[in-house]
């Protein structure tokens, strides 16, 4: 059923999952600021409305509020609701019905009522986005009893993922690293952008495949020391542990709720050591969730503390964005300090 | 999985769409424009359940042929007309500098406020220099209305090493305290209940200072909006709640935000606030009905809606493209004209401007803003060095900076040195 491949962009792998979901399903509705005729303000449903339908692909009002509440409603319904939240900074104003609402209606109802909906948001930052059009939010999310968190790294795992989180009967947040969306981001001589394009378009099958939700996915095998990452992330740390020849062990976890925890195990109890590196700020981020974790199961088998590489606790600063960024010096020197124990 | 009784008709839903796509032909025909004076000026003190017709007229000044008529007619002299036109010529040499400098690469966006520059230069120009305004992000011709310092827009546009924001908001993100300016969000419509809550303070201090709060007819939809509605009605807040309804939200029309239905001007009747619909491309109607609101909160009459109704005649920014989702020349057949083209002729026919005058103006201005964005970049442009000092990113936070930012900052210090040498100092 996957078909043959194609080069896809990210972008362009969501498109993709977006349309086969409308055609395979007549539930599948996509809402959102923008998103209609236009396509999104970043293409990810360009065509969609014209081939599927005013009904089925529609533009809404800039109310996060309704987008995510009317989504509670119409999943309440039966449909597949993929609500597209322009920004990631842009959710907090449909905070509550996805928290209180969205997350809890099975549990409250004891299952009288479901929440089939997938919220897609672009996020992360490294696009000169400032302060409000950076952020990445997730730990919010995966802190909430009833919503799953996903974050693809590459084309391929977005579009499984992404079928995977609309054929979910749980609500879902799909957070999509915009900053490897479309392609480099060049023209500024001190930011580290080359290598990572590389990883931007890839061999994706043009037809119908699903990536199971809460399964990690092997970057990289090795012996040293395991890296736990997602998102952009994936693509800044492969770059360092290529630069400094170490034989990591990379997962990228791709779901952060609910996480696959025996992969982490696994890798951890192998190397002995374990870094952790996520682009949102420090304190209270996944990256704590994921350090205590494994010294609750693996603390027999470290050999060194687990380090946090991460975003500092400051908003995205605008034109500083770069020396923000988790880059690859930070990464490195964490690497050496564990390594060094 | 549907409910459908045997012989009942389908429910259908309904999706607003624009009338005009890429490739059609714009007609704005059945746009209604009713004549001047169609709608009398009510004095300021009535009561908005006596002067509900507002909200769905539309009050205007210059009539076609440019003259200055009717109640609302604000009786400007000639030099006060001249420094709108002024004001309004700045705003525009401004965005066509600073949107050519974002297409060079020197920033990293830009936003035009082209043919709305009535909403922010007429209105700024009604209120007293100490009202609080809690604008949106196409308001700049507010700043340079107030004599805010050019150079100082452009340092914040180019985030460079003198901005005063510390390169830490996005380019046209202002913040001026000392022209009564608040500081802009991303975040659509926060500003709404902000402002009512400036003026809830005054009020309950025995302030006279009042405030105005600008949106987009497209950020009317969020939550925010409606919870500010129902403060000011309910407190009787002195400020004045604006709509500047220049059809398009990004790419989506004005019917998207329930433009459909009724006016923008009535969702305030439901609330019980007066409401005013004004051609938002009449620079004297514009500061027509911000006078007269501004006269309503300064008497304790309370807070006043206002709809705009203008046109967006450039994109939404500088990543946008609005031949993607608009008909081509729609701002050429908008019906209100131009407001810049509109005071020009007024001015003319008064016998107080000339054709020759105003493309010297034209030049002059151009010229300023050339001569002020050289000085702007001597002190630098995005990314290319002269930015601000790395450590200020951790200032401001809080008050006092905690363990774990200086911390931080620390780390941030040694990977600088790290990637440009042991030699390397932060500015
Ligand atoms: C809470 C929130 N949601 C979405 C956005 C993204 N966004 C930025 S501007 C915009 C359109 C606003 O349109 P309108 O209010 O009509 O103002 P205009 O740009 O036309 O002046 C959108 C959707 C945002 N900035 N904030």
């Amino acid at each position: 059923m996957m078909g043959d491949t194609k080069t896809m962009n990210m972008i362009e792998a969501i498109n993709s999952a977006l349309d086969i979901m409308l055609e395979r399903d007549p539930d599948v509705v996509l809402m959102g600021e923008d998103i209609g005729y236009f396509g999104g303000v970043f293409r990810a449903t360009a065509g969609l409305q014209a081939k599927h339908g005013k009904t089925r692909v529609f533009d809404t009002p800039i109310s996060e509020c309704g987008i995510i509440g009317a989504g509670v409603g119409m999943a309440a319904y039966g449909l597949r609701p993929v609500p597209e939240i322009q920004f990631a900074d842009y959710i907090y104003p449909g905070l509550d019905q996805l928290v209180s609402e969205a997350a809890r209606l099975r549990y409250r109802s004891a299952g009288d009522f479901i929440c089939p909906m997938t919220v897609r948001s672009p996020f992360g930052g490294g696009i000169f986005g400032g302060q409000t059009h950076s952020q990445s939010p997730e730990s919010l999310f995966t802190h909430v009893c009833g919503i799953k968190t996903i974050v693809p790294s590459n084309p391929y795992d977005a579009k499984g993922l992404l079928i995977a989180a609309i054929e979910d009967n749980d609500p879902v947040i799909f957070f999509e690293p915009k900053r490897i969306y479309n392609g480099p981001f060049s023209g500024y001589y001190d930011r580290p952008v080359e290598p990572w394009s590389k990883h931007e378009a890839s061999a994706v099958p043009e037809g119908y495949y699903r990536i199971e939700l809460g399964k990690a996915g092997v970057v990289r095998e090795g012996e040293a020391l395991t890296i736990l990452t997602y998102g952009t992330m994936v693509h800044v740390v492969q770059m360092v542990v290529a630069e400094m020849g170490i034989d990591a062990d990379i997962l990228d976890l791709r779901t952060l709720l609910p996480l696959d925890v025996e992969a982490i195990e696994r890798s951890v109890k192998n190397t002995g050591r374990c870094l952790v590196v996520h682009e949102a700020t420090r304190t209270s981020g996944f990256g704590a969730e994921l350090a205590a974790l494994v010294q609750e199961r693996c603390f027999y088998h470290l050999e060194a503390p687990v380090e946090r590489v991460t975003g500092f606790d400051t908003p995205y600063p605008h034109s500083l964005e770069w020396a923000y960024f988790p880059g690859p010096v930070r990464i490195a020197s964490a690497i050496e300090k564990i390594m060094k124990d | 999985m549907t409910g459908k009784k045997s012989n009942l008709a389908p429910l259908r839903l309904h999706i607003p769409e624009p009338k005009f796509r890429p490739g059609d032909e714009a007609d704005f025909s059945d746009v209604a424009v009713p004549p001047v004076d169609s709608i009398a000026r009510p004095d300021e003190a009535s009561l908005p359940a006596d002067i509900q017709s507002l909200a769905f007229g539309l009050v205007r000044v210059l009539d076609d042929d440019h003259q200055a008529k009717g109640s609302w007619n604000p009786n400007l002299d000639a030099d006060q007309l001249r420094s709108m036109l002024r004001n309004m010529m700045l705003t525009r040499a401004f965005d066509d500098r600073m949107f050519r400098a974002q297409r060079q690469g020197k920033t990293s966006f830009y936003m035009k406020s082209t043919g709305e520059e009535a909403t922010s230069v007429a209105t700024a120009m009604a209120l007293a220099s100490d009202d609080m305004c809690f604008p949106s992000y196409r308001q700049q011709g507010i700043l340079l209305t107030r004599g805010y310092p050019i150079v100082r827009m452009m340092n914040q546009i180019y985030s460079n090493s003198q901005d005063h924001l510390k390169g830490r908001q996005l380019p046209i993100m202002y913040s001026a305290p000392e022209c009564s300016f608040f500081t802009i969000s991303g975040n659509l419509a926060t500003q709404y209940p902000q402002a009512v809550g400036w003026a809830m303070a005054s009020a309950s201090r025995g302030d006279t200072r009042i405030s105005a709060v600008w949106c987009g007819e497209g950020s009317t939809a969020e939550g925010d909006f409606h919870s500010a509605m129902t403060f000011a009605a309910v407190y009787n807040a002195p400020v004045i709640l604006q709509v500047v309804n220049n059809q398009w939200a990004i790419s989506s029309f004005s019917g998207i935000a329930g433009g459909e239905r009724t006016t923008f001007a009535a969702r305030g009747l439901g609330y019980g606030i007066a409401s005013l619909r004004v051609d938002g491309n009449d620079p004297l109607a514009v500061y027509a009905a911000m006078r007269w609101a501004a006269d309503r909160a300064r008497t304790n009459n309370g807070p006043t809606f206002i709809e705009y109704f203008t046109y967006r005649a450039e994109g939404h920014s500088t990543s946008d493209d609005p031949g993607a989702y608009r008909a081509a020349q729609e701002f050429e057949k908008w019906p209100l004209g131009d407001p810049v083209d509109r005071l020009k002729k007024h001015l003319i026919l008064l016998g107080e401007w000339s054709e020759e005058q105003h493309q010297a103006q034209h030049d002059e201005l151009a010229e300023l803003v050339k001569k002020t964005q050289k000085e702007a970049e001597a002190n630098g442009i995005l990314g290319h060095g002269m930015h601000q000092p790395f450590e200020t990113m951790f200032e401001d936070v809080f008050e006092e900076m905690p363990w774990h930012l200086k911390e931080q900052c620390a780390q941030m210090i040694d990977e600088q040195h790290r990637k440009f040498g042991p030699e390397w100092e932060p500015k």
